[in-house]
């Protein structure tokens, strides 16, 4: 992708055919730990989403008004880790004191944010495509959007699996796993939707 | 000496993957082939020494309050260190790993091991702490790099062997998770026959459990309220957890 591409094929491209966690394996440490509740699977990706556009735009402006400008693309790793994390502490204090009700919904999921890698790996794709502010935000909404689909659907899974009858060996993580491989298996059929 | 071998059974015994399932993200994303998983794991095994190293050395210098943020700037040095050599001197692997290598910052066992180890450890410790998980990591992947560079290309690290059609799924993103899925079953098979104390927890504890940053949030995370930190391995007997 890059900053010419059509708008319709950025949103079907990181919702469904490079889901960001079933093709692309990012954010597995959140997706895995908390989809084991509904509520909770629910309550981590609107955090989530949140996060990731706020973290786009911050990153965004930092690195092409700020880094390149100055020639320290070079510092964009330690950079962007240091702009999300101090962002979502100024999310979480601001949510504190302006939103009460929105702080209780999602502010025990933020923190657990900091390190998430699908955040990091969404402001690193926005800058390597040179995504126009539109179009990273875009982006940065489609890709939470697929997170959103796709953690949601595999709690449901979950729920059920709890009660499934299954040998020791397999319980636990190991039959997590191949469900979401079958969900992944599932997510590739829609490889080449509308040429994308 | 026995301070590497402890480190080493450390490694394989609770290993960061297959047993505590932190860093699955590069586990899964550059399993393709046997080849760009030794490359991940030795990237990752390098940022891990560094840090830990670094991490050990500036203990008395590093404020409690704010070690967190102060780790994170020592690994993503390491990370940078990493990705721009990796550019220059391996760019066909560094084309293949893609975004995974700068990600390498924010792999939790990384983390993980600054928190509750390095920072508490001697240097010399650490590095052979660094070295254990970095081989029971590297292991882990290269195990399933193989098996799926095996089962769906029918080759191993290139060299053909005798297989007519291969599952090609196995390469793409599914076979990723059923590969994982197969292994993690396998260990845990194995662990319950050979009648060592099954350490994968049935119940799956959250994967706050095992990051590094669990000190920072879990007073207030989900459901992770009393499960004892798992990457605390100050003794021998850290492996024993309730």
């Amino acid at each position: 992708m890059n900053q010419h591409t059509p708008l319709t094929a950025i949103i079907v491209s990181s919702v469904f055919v490079n889901n960001i966690i079933l093709m692309r394996f990012l954010g597995l440490c959140s997706f895995f730990g908390v989809s084991n509740r509904f509520s909770s699977a629910t309550g981590m990706s609107a955090a989530t989403l949140f996060v990731m556009l706020m973290a786009t735009v911050a990153t965004w402006a930092v690195y092409w008004l700020v880094l390149v400008p100055l020639n320290l693309v070079f510092l964009k790793i330690i950079v962007f880790i240091l702009v999300i994390s101090s962002l979502v502490q100024l999310v979480e204090m601001f949510l504190k004191r302006a939103a009460p009700a929105l702080f209780n919904a999602l502010g025990i999921y933020l923190p657990l944010i900091t390190t998430n890698c699908a955040i990091l790996a969404v402001t690193f794709l926005t800058v390597e495509y040179r995504f126009d502010l539109g179009r990273a935000l875009l982006f940065a909404g489609s890709v939470g959007a697929g997170y959103t689909i796709a953690i949601v659907m595999f709690a449901s899974v979950r729920e059920r699996l709890e009660l499934a009858p299954l040998p020791n060996a397999v319980k636990g993580y190991g039959i997590v796993f191949v469900t979401a491989g079958l969900m992944s298996l599932a997510f590739m059929g829609l490889t080449g939707l509308f040429g994308y | 000496m026995k301070v590497i071998r402890d480190a080493l059974v450390r490694g394989f015994r609770e290993n960061p993957v297959l047993i505590m399932m932190i860093g699955l993200c590069p586990v899964l994303a550059c399993s393709t082939s046997a080849n760009d998983a030794l490359g991940m794991g030795i990237a990752a095994t390098f940022v891990l020494l560094c840090s830990n190293v670094l991490v050990s050395a500036l203990r008395s210098l590093i404020p409690q309050e704010i070690r967190i943020p102060v780790f994170i700037v020592i690994i993503a040095t390491f990370t940078t260190v990493v990705d721009y050599a990796m550019q220059a001197y391996a760019p066909a692997l560094s084309e293949s790993l893609g975004v995974f290598v700068p990600l390498i910052v924010v792999n939790c066992i990384i983390l993980a091991r600054a928190e509750s180890f390095a920072y508490r450890n001697g240097i010399f410790a650490s590095a052979a702490d660094a070295l254990g998980m970095g081989a029971g990591f590297t292991a882990a992947i290269v195990t399933v790099g193989l098996l799926r560079e095996a089962l769906g290309n029918g080759t191993v690290f290139g060299a053909a062997l005798p297989v007519e059609t291969p599952a090609v799924a196995m390469v793409l993103p599914p076979g990723a998770f059923l590969a994982l899925g197969v292994v993690v079953t396998l260990v845990k098979y194995i662990e319950g026959k050979s009648g060592r104390r099954a350490t994968v927890i049935s119940n799956l504890p959250s994967a706050c459990d095992a990051c590094g940053m669990r000190a920072v949030c879990v007073p207030r995370a989900p459901g992770g309220g009393n499960a004892p930190v798992a990457a605390g391995a100050q003794s021998a007997g850290a492996g024993e957890r309730s």
